[in-house]
């Protein structure tokens, strides 16, 4: 507590180098990006483990870290000209291997094959001058080697298993003859066809309607049991973290503020933060409360991140502990249960008092 | 259908009314750029909007909620129907005309980084309104706007930034601020929070909302998420392709959701409460897309997704018409309320494979809803239309019922093969089956007679 030890040795876990048992396992990963204004330190400092057939999902505001934490995992910002201006440091174990230090050759070796990625925007992620089939042929040839034709008869049979009607004729559409929620799911098509045994969801839904939302997470959930794969699924909506998640990882200002079981985290939320994402959302299966608890002021800068606690500014309990230590010391994770972690000053005793008291008969 | 408004309005003054409002897009092609065609955005819809209530309207992307919204503030114009602002026909004002009702009719909009000008300041953005009005508030425009930025929780110094220097919580207050300028009646806010983050969706709601009660404003909030139209509005409009599907209050909207597509609408939100996912028995998932409103299906525009769909839904429109006190609702077979055409029981095939996405204890509860209310609640709301029968709604193997429930679908030749294909698939009793068969024509001719004696009603009401 007093001390700023590093997050991996906070979490109870092996320092460095060793190759983890976890399938999936992020140690004190940072992705600094200089820039002419000063170094956004979009992830600072993360770390956490995800074993195949469970889903993690990492929840945080827009510039919280959560998605260029799965590039980094991907690899992607280590791509041509991008690799020049991003500082990566920390370990991502996958499967036994490590690749913050291994070569972008290995890398891409893997992507694809052992982890695959759903983006939020399936028109910009699909190329709109191939056919939707080609791409996903070309995803499964990079990886197999095996003639065209059989690659299109995988391209097939993937749409068909991610429900596309008439998955024969429309191997040949091309991306802007899909509606978005076909988009979303050929996309998952291209993501699954070489069975990755991680799949990183970033904002899956976000784009689309709520019927589409409930089709398409129905589907993730699915496949995922189909093919025991490992998922990371990255959004702001605490409904759709409570519909398909094992665990959560809250994120603030490029850290994890708060982890643990989704049930956990949602029956007794250890961080400020946490309650204030609970108390922003209107509810559809709850009375309708006069109003909303909103986290007051506007999320950090990720160049001048708040000194201390990064929320210290728009916590409305950073007074209770004594001095000004969450203004001048940054919390560690401390474990509050069982597998479940967070990080904040306030002790264990105010912060039941506070969520049992006030935050919870509000929402 | 303005009548059926009229017992509601005595709850509060309408300050806009809509009747019949169309929005149709035409297509052309060729070198004379012939129109082939229309997008039929908004197609015939009617609601009012009383002083000082807010009106939600939901749907989903595509189904013209958005365009209902700029041809209501007549930033678009419609193609048909009539709009009637604070007792004043605006349907057909010019621009210089529509200049003074500028004043009382504003919009915010869903993008606070596309509706602000990035190379004017605040002040200037701001101060436009008072400019173009040739309005000079008391104490001179400089004050007034920083009165209003503080008024949206901004600070008054704000007034010489740019909006390159807010984040977008910040510009969307500042999308208010400029919309409440010059003290409208009516604000119609198109997807007002959809692009912040949930913190920040949270304080704008909740800052709409004290404004609302201090200034007395009217709204009309258009957006996708039921969580947040929940919590706005007091009534809320339920759209679908082009149409008006239920409009309702809040609470019955919510509690007792008449038209299926609302109710699977509001199934498929996520509740953030784990605990809720091993319940998946409420869920019910929707087929396909959205169908085209180039060509919307025939009748009812939902039964090609639908569940319920029976030979009426496919060939006859149902009205928007109040079921219960200020519940409208447009369907022939709406749940928690008795069947509107319980003649029509034999379901078409799409809704058979729509049905097999439906949990079960859903299509129990709404059968037994169904069953319990189809007497008197049949005769007050059809009136003289198709006697009431004891019928079980139509996911119901008709069980012993016999005779009184099964007059087949009311399509003769063209539908009598499918009828009878369903009928054997096995969805009905044998006898059933054979009643189908041979009874068809007399009852084919009786079946349409309450159906269009059903519609007449509704269209008088």
């Amino acid at each position: 507590m007093t001390e700023l030890s590093q997050t991996g040795a906070a979490v109870g876990e092996p320092t460095t180098g060793a190759a983890p048992d976890a399938f999936l396992e992020v140690r004190d990963l940072k992705v600094h990006f200089p820039t002419d204004d000063g170094v956004v330190k979009s992830v600072d400092g993360l770390s956490f483990s995800l074993e195949k057939g469970r889903t993690l999902a990492i929840v945080g505001e827009s510039g919280s870290g959560k998605s260029v934490t799965s590039q980094a995992i991907m690899g992607l910002h280590r791509l041509g000209t991008r690799g020049k201006n991003v500082r990566m440091s920390g370990e991502i174990w996958l499967d036994g291997k490590e690749l913050v230090s291994a070569a972008p050759d290995e890398v891409r070796k893997l992507r694809g094959r052992e982890m695959a990625m759903i983006f939020q925007d399936p028109l910009s992620a699909m190329h709109p001058y191939y056919k939707v089939g080609d791409q996903i042929v070309e995803a499964y040839r990079v990886h197999h080697k095996v003639g065209r034709k059989e690659a299109r008869k995988r391209a097939v049979e993937m749409l068909d298993r991610v429900g596309i009607p008439e998955p024969a004729k429309r191997v040949d559409s091309y991306p802007h003859e899909f509606s978005g929620g076909m988009r979303q799911r050929a996309m998952i098509a291209m993501a699954l066809v070489n069975n990755p045994e991680l799949l990183i969801a970033d904002e899956p839904t976000t784009a689309l309607d709520v019927t589409v939302q409930a089709q398409i997470l129905d589907l993730i959930r699915d496949l995922q049991k189909e093919f025991g794969s490992a998922v990371i699924m990255i959004t702001h909506d605490l409904g759709v973290v409570a519909e398909i998640a094992d665990e959560v990882l809250v994120m603030y200002g490029g850290r994890c503020v708060e982890r643990g079981p989704a049930a956990e985290v949602f029956e007794t939320p250890q961080h400020p933060y946490t309650w204030g994402l609970l108390g922003s959302m209107p509810r559809i299966d709850r009375e309708t409360s006069e109003r909303l608890i909103p986290v007051k002021g506007q999320p950090p800068s990720l160049i001048n991140v708040p000194s201390g606690c990064a929320f210290h500014p728009r916590c409305p309990y950073a007074d209770i502990p004594k001095g000004n230590v969450t203004r001048t010391v940054r919390p560690e994770l401390e474990q509050v249960g069982t597998g479940h972690w967070s990080a904040c000053h306030l002790s264990a005793e105010d912060r039941t008092r506070i969520w049992t008291e006030e935050i919870a008969p509000k929402l | 259908m303005s009548e059926t408004t009229k017992p509601q309005s005595a709850d509060g003054e309408v300050l806009l009314r809509v009747e019949g409002l169309t929005k149709h897009f035409p297509i052309k092609k060729g070198i004379l750029q012939r129109q082939v065609g229309a997008v039929k955005a908004v197609d015939g819809i009617d609601f009012e909007v009383r002083k000082g209530e807010t009106l939600g309207v939901v749907g989903e992307s595509g189904c013209g909620k958005s365009t209902m919204g700029r041809v209501v503030t007549r930033l678009q114009d419609p193609t048909g129907g009539k709009i009637t602002f604070d007792g004043r026909d605006i349907t057909r004002l010019s621009t210089g005309q529509l200049r003074p009702l500028r004043r009382d009719i504003q919009m915010i909009f869903q993008d606070p980084y596309g509706s602000l000008n990035p190379r004017h300041t605040i002040g200037s953005i701001v101060s436009a309104p008072f400019r173009l009005q040739g309005v000079e508030p008391e104490g001179g425009v400089k004050k007034e706007v920083q009165r209003l930025l503080e008024l949206v929780g901004l600070s008054p110094e704000h007034y010489n930034r740019y909006p390159h220097e807010f984040s977008g919580g910040q510009r969307q207050r500042i999308g208010i601020a400029r919309a409440l300028a010059l003290k409208p009646k009516l604000v119609v806010a198109d997807e007002p929070v959809s692009a912040l983050d949930v913190s920040i969706q949270a304080q704008v709601v909740n800052l709409m909302d004290d404004l609302q009660q201090e200034l007395g404003l009217t709204y009309v909030i258009i957006a996708h998420d039921l969580s947040v139209v929940r919590h706005v509005s007091d009534r809320i409009a339920v759209m679908y392709l082009g149409k008006i599907v239920e409009l309702a209050d809040r609470t019955s909207l919510y509690e007792a959701p008449m038209h299926p597509y609302t109710k699977a609408l509001m199934s498929a939100v996520p509740v953030p409460d784990p605990k809720r996912r091993g319940q998946k028995n409420e869920r019910i998932l929707l087929r396909g897309d959205v169908p085209s409103p180039i060509a919307p299906p025939s009748g009812c525009r939902f039964h090609t997704r639908c569940w319920k769909a029976t030979q009426i839904c496919a060939t006859t429109e149902p009205q928007l018409v109040e079921l219960r006190p200020g519940q409208r609702v447009a369907c022939h077979h709406p749940e928690n309320f008795a069947d509107q055409a319980p003649g029509d029981t034999v379901l078409l095939s799409v809704a058979q494979e729509a049905s097999a996405l439906v949990p079960d204890a859903v299509l129990e509860e709404s059968a037994q809803t169904g069953e319990a209310q189809t007497g008197p609640g049949a005769k007050t709301s059809t009136g003289k239309a198709a006697a009431p029968k004891a019928d079980a709604p139509v996911e119901e193997p008709a069980g012993g019922e016999g005779a009184a429930t099964d007059a087949p679908a009311a399509e003769p030749a063209a539908a009598a093969e499918e009828t009878a294909r369903e009928v054997a698939a096995g969805s009905e009793e044998p006898a059933a089956a054979a009643e189908a068969d041979e009874p068809e024509a007399p009852k084919a001719s009786q079946e349409p007679g309450s159906e269009e004696s059903g519609s007449q009603e509704s269209t008088g009401k």
